[in-house]
């Protein structure tokens, strides 16, 4: 098999960056992630980590997978398993005829990994590329280099429990479409698609207006929280934004890198425009981090510190709501 | 972003397992979009130490429980291996309600070799680290 690993900020759109790569297509990951309407907010209110509620800027766990495989026009199979022994042998079925293969995974039983990122967190994905011997060749699209696992530890990663429970989950490109794919058409229903996840959801917390929702959370999180639970509950905000492979600021600047090579494309001025607007939202988005680890750093519990950050948090979701609103009108 | 600013923080707490670094998206002098290695961000760091922290909290917590002769080598072990109730259950192939009431140390101390030699699977340890629980 001709390997040639690409590395990519996040794992589920670099595990697609790869396998299309493979079989010929080379799209950016930007590309990737724009098409599979990627970008995305929610707020958890129901389900807790560690006691406080989590965040998470981009689309459910498989969505960029699915959706930017089939605007490309890929044909794709996705399998889950009752047996660890019936998963393990359909990978290296596959293997043996150089397909490489998509797992979902848990970071915790990754030896490649550094400790400190080893917690149990289920929605990791991988390509396997081979296998030899005992080992399997593993391109974890973060990284920069390809890793080598042992039979035992990948079956543990892809039988993980808790949630989302992996099940030996894995992926692969069936068939490629004849053609060179339509991209300026796969852009436009991946930017309508967005559009409407992020602007239209029935809940308070869900899509781009969960940011201004989330604001009010955290300035009554003094009230709400012990000292404690409030500081982790915003440090676990500024993990799922930067720390994820999130590209920085929670995934804005990737979807703005799509919009700047969208507008190239499709010949829109507009696009890069709004590209640009966006890089700055995303500034905004690190600079809340930076303000966030400041007062983490200096267990700063004052009122005055959540309030502060709730009104940034504030400002950045209006931002939000108004980039999206000037994304709707452009005509495509 | 700019690429030129693209923080390089060189974090310890990466034991440098991410080589030259992970990918973050900047622009470049053109204004165009590039990909920059990123070494760490000290940000990052910071929310990452304090995760680790609250684990080695309720890690010292749940020794102390176990040591005062409230809760079970279970729960201490639980906390050690950065997992929850749930997950545990999900482990073991039981109810939520079934591990919580393993963490009561005269349940625990009525276990059946098997269950224990369960746990001691899940928690990559040996059946005799939970039976004889001392100065872990």
């Amino acid at each position: 098999m001709d390997i040639n690993h690409i590395q990519s900020a996040h794992c589920e759109s670099g595990v697609i960056v790869n396998m299309l790569a493979y079989n010929g297509l080379k799209l950016s990951e930007p590309m990737v992630f724009g098409i599979g309407s990627g970008i995305f907010f929610i707020y958890l209110p129901f389900i807790e980590v560690n006691g406080v509620p989590v965040s998470n800027f981009r689309i459910w766990p498989g969505g960029i997978f699915s959706r930017s495989m089939k605007l490309i026009g890929a044909k794709v199979k996705t399998q889950k398993f009752r047996s660890v022994q019936k998963s393990m042998d359909v990978l290296d079925e596959l293997l043996s005829k150089k397909i490489p293969v998509g797992v979902m995974c848990s970071v915790y039983y990754l030896p490649y990994l550094p400790d400190a990122y080893r917690f149990h967190f289920n929605a990791h994905n991988i390509v396997i590329w081979a296998k030899e011997g005992d080992e399997y060749i593993v391109g974890d699209p973060t990284l920069s280099e390809m890793k080598r696992i042992h039979k035992d530890d990948l079956a543990k990663a892809r039988w993980a429990k808790g949630f989302p429970e992996p099940a030996g989950k894995l992926y692969y490109v069936e068939k490629m479409p004849e053609d060179t794919p339509e991209l300026k058409d796969a852009i436009r229903r991946g930017i309508k698609r967005t559009l409407f996840l992020i602007k239209s959801a029935p809940l308070p917390f869900i899509g781009v207006k969960g940011i201004c929702y989330l604001a009010k959370k955290i300035e009554k999180y003094p009230e709400k929280y012990s000292e404690r639970k409030a500081l982790l509950a915003l440090g676990n905000l500024i993990r799922m934004q930067e720390e994820i492979g999130t590209g920085g600021g929670g995934f804005r600047f990737m979807y703005a890198a799509f919009l700047k090579e969208a507008s190239h494309l499709l010949n829109n001025e507009e696009l890069a425009k709004l590209s640009q607007e966006l890089t700055g939202i995303g500034d905004r988005w690190r600079d809340f981090a930076y303000r966030v680890a400041k007062i983490i750093k200096n267990r700063g519990s004052a009122q005055d510190n959540y309030q502060s950050i709730a009104r940034y948090l504030e400002e950045i979701g209006q931002s939000e709501i108004a980039f999206f609103k000037k994304l709707g009108k452009v005509k495509l | 972003m700019k690429k030129e600013d693209v923080p390089q923080d060189d974090e310890k707490i990466y034991e440098n397992k991410f080589g030259p670094g992970l990918i973050k998206y900047a622009i470049d002098d053109k204004g165009e979009y590039t990909t920059v290695q990123s070494m760490g961000w000290e940000p990052e760091a910071i929310a990452l130490k304090q995760a680790l922290e609250e684990v080695d909290f309720k890690v010292t917590f749940a020794l102390k429980e176990v040591r005062e002769g409230r809760k079970s080598p279970i729960f201490y072990y639980m906390e050690k291996k950065l997992l929850d109730v749930g997950i545990l259950a999900g482990y073991m192939n039981m109810w939520k309600w079934q591990v919580k009431r393993h963490f009561k140390p005269n349940v625990f101390n009525k276990l059946s070799d098997e269950i224990l030699s369960k746990y001691a699977r899940v928690f990559n340890i040996e059946v005799d680290d939970l039976t004889n629980f001392k100065q872990q």
